[in-house]
């Protein structure tokens, strides 16, 4: 009998990290439908990037307020998880506090710990003002309503409840500790671990009886990993993906110059094609694309993104500091980085459970990225400007999406603006985006 | 202003059997826009000054495929570039300055993959290499002591990283150099990237240009600086939308080193 909690919570465990296995399969699955870009050149300058944008949140503090308590919130939650560590021996094994034998240190960490739990706790009530209270525009936009706004508010609460339990518990502990309890107080009746925050909790319980008080600390202990584990799972539905995915994020972003923008090798071929006086028109194609259709150019749909992008939409915080920076969204144009990313995200998520349901295919359904998800207005407000990019904390390329399906745009669809395509029927006849004679070009020399 | 500009075409200097220092390459705006030419003129005047041994392209220029490129147009964009690039190379091109940040941007990063590959700065970082190297003295003249305000190019900056060159430059006039709430890194476009010069803009509530134009407004310049042909015509746009031209100008750093040398 003794040792049903032990079974429970190895049962609670292989249940919590197998469904947590079974979302990130199918995460590598969806973001594998991309197509194939080859991220693996200049692997310091990548480290270099994750290190400083990833872990050490470079970009997160260029906006000081949110940056910092982020910064607070993000070490509380890589600090508070060493605890797990101990929780999850103690709940395996039944013992209490198995780190205890640390001694010195291990005041130390507890303390930490706590002191921790109470900045989150803080940060994360500030953080839920900011986005409820304090009218920020960014959190008001109308990609922002419904699902979006539930999710974000739902983790600040998840954290507060956590960090609620994790002191209930230490306090509890505490008091046990003081009452003598078996099981909890040492041999030497010296208290185990500091409790410079549960302390101040710890004399509200005073009154109760010990039976009561290990109830109230089992309860604590029990929510605190539950929801850990309840946590774990729900971060593959949710904007917080990016606690994982922003390693892996900055790691493959684009480490060019932002303004170069990528030459499409499918045209090159035919451009080489095109202006080589020596080639054949009616040769057979190389052997390479002999089979199949031709490629398509730019990307309707997710498939027709490639990984990296498809990474980046699972990864989007969907803070929409891309979306206020950028000059279109500033000016009341549809267009909002954030939405794309957003917008990318759902799609591959609807395909994703299409495949699922169609034992490993995708069937059509009927609808696309472009128009179903993202429309034309908003593709064409872009003026490229990169400050979505710059903007992002982690590394995220909006742009590169939205030139993607530009290129479809014009190079399938022929569905550019008509202005637009004076403009480059001008280029192709006369060399400039103007109806001006090439031959002219020089005029100016002379003029006065 | 009496002196004739020399400005030599590489067909020129072919003919000559010489090859120029740096070819400078012109750009679409800066051939065809009135405005535009003027900083042409200007930046020509002073390369003349430094004794610049350069060249242009003249007739054999083409669209460097920016705007095509942005608009999606890949087909077009490498059809221009595949072309330039082949008259690029017939003349062995090593070195182009450009006064145009979206011509810089291409030729100097979207060329190489398809077979250019050459040292490409924009004027503004030549302007400064030729002060570093002395052969160009500029001074403050009449801009000495005006508040001066750059609006950083999204291809010059952003896009490449070069936010100090220009700044380098405005400062050897002796300026008071004042920045935007948006500079560097996070500055604001001008509205007219990613081909959107060439088109309507999409419905909103302001254009780019006028918020752009505003953020300048706040910290009160007498002249806005700028380097970029494209910049300048949005800037200038909205100064006049915001009937403020008899106040601030708009200006190429390039015009304003010739004036202040009274070229
Ligand atoms: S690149 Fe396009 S989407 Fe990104 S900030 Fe600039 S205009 Fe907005
Ligand atoms: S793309 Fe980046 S900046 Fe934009 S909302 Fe997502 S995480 Fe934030």
């Amino acid at each position: 009998m003794q040792y049903i909690p032990n079974i429970v919570f190895i049962i609670a465990l292989i249940l919590g990290v197998g469904f947590f296995a079974k979302n990130v399969k199918k995460l590598l699955r969806n973001i594998n439908l991309g197509r194939d870009i080859d991220r693996s050149d200049n692997k310091p300058a990548r480290w270099k990037n994750m290190a400083k944008i990833a872990l050490g949140q470079y970009k997160m503090v260029k906006r000081p307020v949110s940056g910092i308590i982020h910064v607070i919130v993000y070490l509380g939650f890589i600090i508070i998880n060493i605890e797990v560590l101990e929780i999850i021996i103690d709940g395996i094994f039944g013992t209490h506090r198995i780190f205890s034998f640390l001694g010195g240190f291990y005041d130390f960490l507890i303390g930490t710990f706590e002191i921790f739990a109470a900045l989150v706790f803080v940060g994360v009530v500030i953080f839920w003002i900011r986005r409820n209270v304090m009218n920020i525009k960014r959190f008001m936009a109308r990609e922002m309503t419904s699902w979006p706004k539930l999710d974000a508010n739902l983790i600040l609460y998840f954290e507060m409840v956590l960090m609620g339990l994790f002191l209930t518990m230490n306090a509890a502990d505490l008091q046990l500790q003081i009452q003598g309890a078996d099981h909890y107080a040492s041999t030497t009746g010296e208290i185990m671990g500091a409790f410079p925050i549960s302390q101040y909790i710890a004399p509200l319980f005073e009154g109760m009886s010990t039976s009561s008080l290990v109830i109230l600390e089992r309860a604590a202990w029990w929510l605190h990993i539950l929801g850990i584990l309840v946590f774990l799972n729900y971060l593959y539905y949710s904007k917080h993906l990016h606690i994982l995915l922003a390693f892996p994020n900055t790691w493959y972003a684009k480490l060019k110059p932002q303004g170069e923008f990528t030459n499409v090798e499918a045209v090159t071929k035919e451009v080489m094609l095109m202006m080589d006086p020596d080639a054949d028109p009616f040769a057979a194609p190389p052997e390479d694309e002999a089979e199949g259709e031709p490629e398509k150019f730019g990307a309707s749909d997710v498939m027709d993104l490639n990984w990296v992008q498809l990474m980046n939409s699972y990864s989007c915080t969907e803070c929409g500091r891309c979306t206020s920076e950028c000059p279109a969204n500033q000016t009341g144009k549809l267009l909002s980085p954030r939405k794309i990313m957003m917008d990318t995200r759902d799609r591959l998520e609807t395909v994703g459970k299409n495949i699922d349901a169609n034992k490993g295919v995708f069937i059509p359904d009927g609808k696309q990225l472009l128009d179903d998800y993202i429309t034309k207005e908003e593709l064409w407000a872009c003026t490229t400007c990169n400050a979505c990019v710059e903007a992002c904390p982690i590394g995220i390329d909006p742009l590169s999406i939205i030139m993607e399906m530009r290129r479809y745009m014009v190079m399938e669809e022929s569905s550019a603006p008509t202005d637009l395509n004076n403009a480059m029927t001008n280029i192709e006849n006369n060399g400039a985006p103007w109806p001006f004679n090439q031959m002219d070009r020089g005029n100016w020399i002379s003029e006065n | 202003m009496s002196e004739t500009l020399k400005v030599p075409t590489m067909a020129e200097y072919m003919a000559q059997g010489k090859s120029p220092e740096v070819l400078f390459w012109v750009g679409c705006a800066g051939s065809f826009d009135d405005r535009a030419k003027k900083i042409t003129k200007a930046f020509a005047r002073i390369l003349n000054k430094a004794n610049v041994d350069f060249a242009v392209l003249g007739a054999e220029e083409s669209c460097t495929g920016d705007p095509a490129k942005r608009a999606g147009n890949e087909f077009l964009f490498q059809m221009q570039a595949v072309t330039n690039i082949e008259v690029l190379n017939g003349y062995d091109i090593k070195k182009i300055v450009t006064a145009c940040p979206h011509c810089f941007n291409t030729l100097k990063n979207e060329y190489p993959s398809l077979g250019g590959n050459y040292d490409v700065v924009h004027h503004t970082q030549f302007l400064k290499s030729l002060l570093d190297d002395g052969r160009l003295t500029v001074e403050g003249g009449k801009f000495k002591g005006k508040r001066i305000t750059f609006h950083d190019p999204c291809y010059l900056g952003r896009a490449n990283g070069v936010y100090e060159a220009p700044r380098d430059l405005l400062r050897k006039l002796d300026v008071e150099l004042v920045e935007m709430r948006k500079c560097k890194t996070n500055g604001l476009c001008c509205g007219a990237g990613g081909a959107q010069m060439f088109k309507e803009p999409e419905p909103g509530n302001k254009d780019v240009n006028i918020e752009r134009t505003e953020q300048a407004l706040e910290v009160k310049p007498d002249v806005i600086a700028a380097g970029c042909p494209f910049c300048n015509t949005m800037m200038t746009d909205g100064i006049k939308g915001k009937e403020k031209e008899d106040s601030i100008e708009v200006m190429d750093i390039a015009e304003m080193i010739a004036s202040a040398e009274e070229l």
